[in-house]
């Protein structure tokens, strides 16, 4: 039977959740368990109607394992747009409060299925199914652990519905980018530990003595978020069949451990992997070895050691003790030189190939993406400077910083990683539409131009305006009065996400028709890549 | 909290130390005479599958 195990395991995964329904305490966690029965009754139905009693030929161990890679990919796709989507609308709540649709629509629930939606769903999608796609191809080895490696993928799928459904439900422990309760943050750790097994063990049977400086990156991750998610979920339950726990920890300890988190959300979900796709795909696509390969060995290291103390600068001005904010700040300050020199590594991989970016929308993506890493990388050390923190912290500024790096860096680079991967994994011999490609890029590029932009005036204004006292000593401005001046960038921010959301979509109907096996009839873009030696362009 | 003064005594000296030291013995293996071709040859992994 080829899926005996899997639909033992998910009709009692099924029954699990059907008796936590059944004896469920609040109605928000039997409702969260009535969902998990239809997805996992109806997964577990779909395993029987697929199952083949023939006996199971053997495994073609010389052959790569790209099915999940597939799915990951179209995931990764259909996450993307879902979450652009929550985010335009959850700015257009902020522009118009009207739109708030309570009680399941409201801000409050539907920003948290923002930030999850685009960095664990569309985020984590990609990382999963990069990761697996470049760890086959560097050791050149097939994925370890069979069916696991779907388990990867599915049991994601599921982590990502039961969260977006809880939020919706009003079901949160309230902790920034970590907001699912007890229950699913247990599922994750299940997933993500047979996801460390199935990467380790790919890397353990390597054909290649050397362990390529992508896949230390992607190990890095997948070992750091686990330690994280596990030590930030620490808490007990009220009930076990209940949707409510306490933290295990409380007041500053609390916050240093969010933000111990929190940061290193940003660090080792955000940015380190991202550099691992970056160490596999720049080179792969302009067709030249990365520009120092020691250079990313000391990238590594450095910022493994640095990134991990940054945390306090996001509790400046709070009870956290002084020194350990200082801490923070020193180190995020020294964060910028491994953040440059990865940045530099990206770049410079391009040397004597930078006419690549006239011609290759792709290439296009990838120096971009790279360019606003450097930018957020450079304006990230400086906020955490205190003095600098004073004026922007609780403003738009923070939202306009992160925003730089995530539409920028994460999407952008994703979107290169998606064009890459989807003609290579469907056996095409290209895209659909390289030219719209281009429009993807340059719609995605207009949307962060407006989106920062607005939030960099409207943040530090917000911050100004706090601050002016008049000459009594008086504030000068009551709280509503910043909210008014702020609603014209709020609808400039709405504006600047329709044309990223528009972006995703293009980038959604390329995927599919390229899936589907059509060429657009269209001009090829710039000149043909000129034969390498020949110099046919002037070496940069 | 006896514990607190513990752990911060030690991410100031003996821990402090420890990751200084590993992290110095990283970047020097990385430069190491002889590191250059091995690296060289490293960076081609990704050409080296089709």
């Amino acid at each position: 039977m080829k899926y005996g195990t899997e639909i033992v395991f998910s009709a009692i995964l099924t029954l699990i959740a059907l008796l936590g329904a059944a004896f469920a305490v609040d109605d928000a966690f039997r409702y969260h368990m009535l969902i998990a029965v239809v997805l996992l009754g109806g997964f577990t139905i779909a395993l029987m109607r697929k199952e083949d009693f023939a006996p199971a030929g053997p495994v073609d161990d010389t052959r790569y394992m790209d099915g999940p890679i597939r799915y990951g990919v179209i995931a990764t796709v259909f996450w993307g747009v879902v979450g652009f989507l929550a985010g335009v609308l959850v700015a257009a709540q902020l522009a118009f409060p009207d739109l708030n649709l309570e009680p399941w629509l409201n801000f409050g629930r539907l920003r948290p299925l923002h930030t999850s939606g685009v960095v664990f769903a569309f985020g984590g999608n990609i990382l999963i199914a990069s990761s697996f796609y470049v760890v086959q191809r560097t050791c050149r080895a097939r994925l370890f652990g069979g069916n696991l490696a779907w388990f990867v993928f599915w049991g994601y799928q599921l982590f990502i519905v039961m969260a977006a459904t809880g939020y919706l439900l009003g079901i949160t422990q309230s902790r920034e980018y970590a907001e699912p309760e007890w229950y699913v943050d247990l599922w994750l750790t299940i997933v993500w530990v047979v996801y460390l097994f199935v990467f380790m063990g790919t890397v353990l049977r390597r054909k290649e003595p050397h362990i390529y400086v992508a896949n230390w990156f992607y190990m890095s991750f997948i070992i750091t978020i686990a330690m994280l998610h596990v030590l930030n979920n620490l808490a007990v339950p009220v009930s076990f069949v209940g949707s409510k726990s306490y933290s295990a920890f409380s007041g500053v300890q609390d916050a240093v451990t969010q933000w111990w988190y929190g940061h290193n959300a940003v660090a080792f979900f955000l940015t380190i992997p991202f550099l691992a796709m970056m160490y596999y795909f720049v080179p792969k696509q302009v067709n030249r070895p990365i520009y120092s390969y020691r250079l990313s060995i000391v990238h590594f290291w450095s910022i493994i050691f640095l990134y991990i103390w940054a945390g306090p600068h996001h509790l400046h001005y709070t009870a956290v003790p002084d020194w350990a904010q200082t801490l923070g700040m020193v180190f995020s300050i020294m964060l910028w030189m491994p953040s440059w020199g990865g940045m530099i590594n990206g770049l410079m991989t391009l040397s004597g190939r930078w006419d690549l970016i006239r011609t290759d929308p792709i290439v296009r993506l990838m120096v971009a993406a790279i360019a606003f890493y450097g930018m957020a990388t450079f304006e990230g050390p400086m906020l955490s400077i205190k003095s600098v923190n004073a004026l922007s912290h609780y403003t738009d500024w923070t939202i306009a910083h992160v925003h730089a790096g995530a539409l920028g860096w994460n999407g952008m680079i994703t979107f290169a990683a998606v064009y890459f991967l989807v003609p290579k994994l469907w056996g095409r011999e290209r895209l659909y539409s390289v030219r719209m490609v281009n429009w993807h890029f340059w719609l995605a590029t207009l949307g962060i131009v407006l989106y920062a932009s607005s939030m960099w005036v409207s943040g530090i204004m917000q911050g100004l305006m706090w601050r002016e006292y008049d000459s009594q000593g008086f504030l000068v401005y009551s709280f509503v009065e910043t909210v008014a001046a702020m609603h014209p960038y709020y609808v400039m921010r709405v504006t600047g996400g329709l044309f990223y959301l528009t972006g995703g979509f293009l980038m959604a109907w390329n995927v599919y028709q390229t899936i589907r096996g059509r060429v657009r009839d269209e001009t090829p873009m710039g000149v043909p890549a000129p034969v390498a030696g020949a110099a046919v362009q002037p070496a940069a | 909290m006896e514990t607190y003064t513990a752990m911060r005594h030690l991410a100031d000296s003996w821990g402090l130390l420890a990751m200084v030291l590993f992290f110095i013995g990283a970047v020097t293996f990385a430069f190491r005479p002889g590191s250059r071709a091995l690296s060289d040859d490293a960076a081609r992994i990704p050409f080296r599958d089709e």
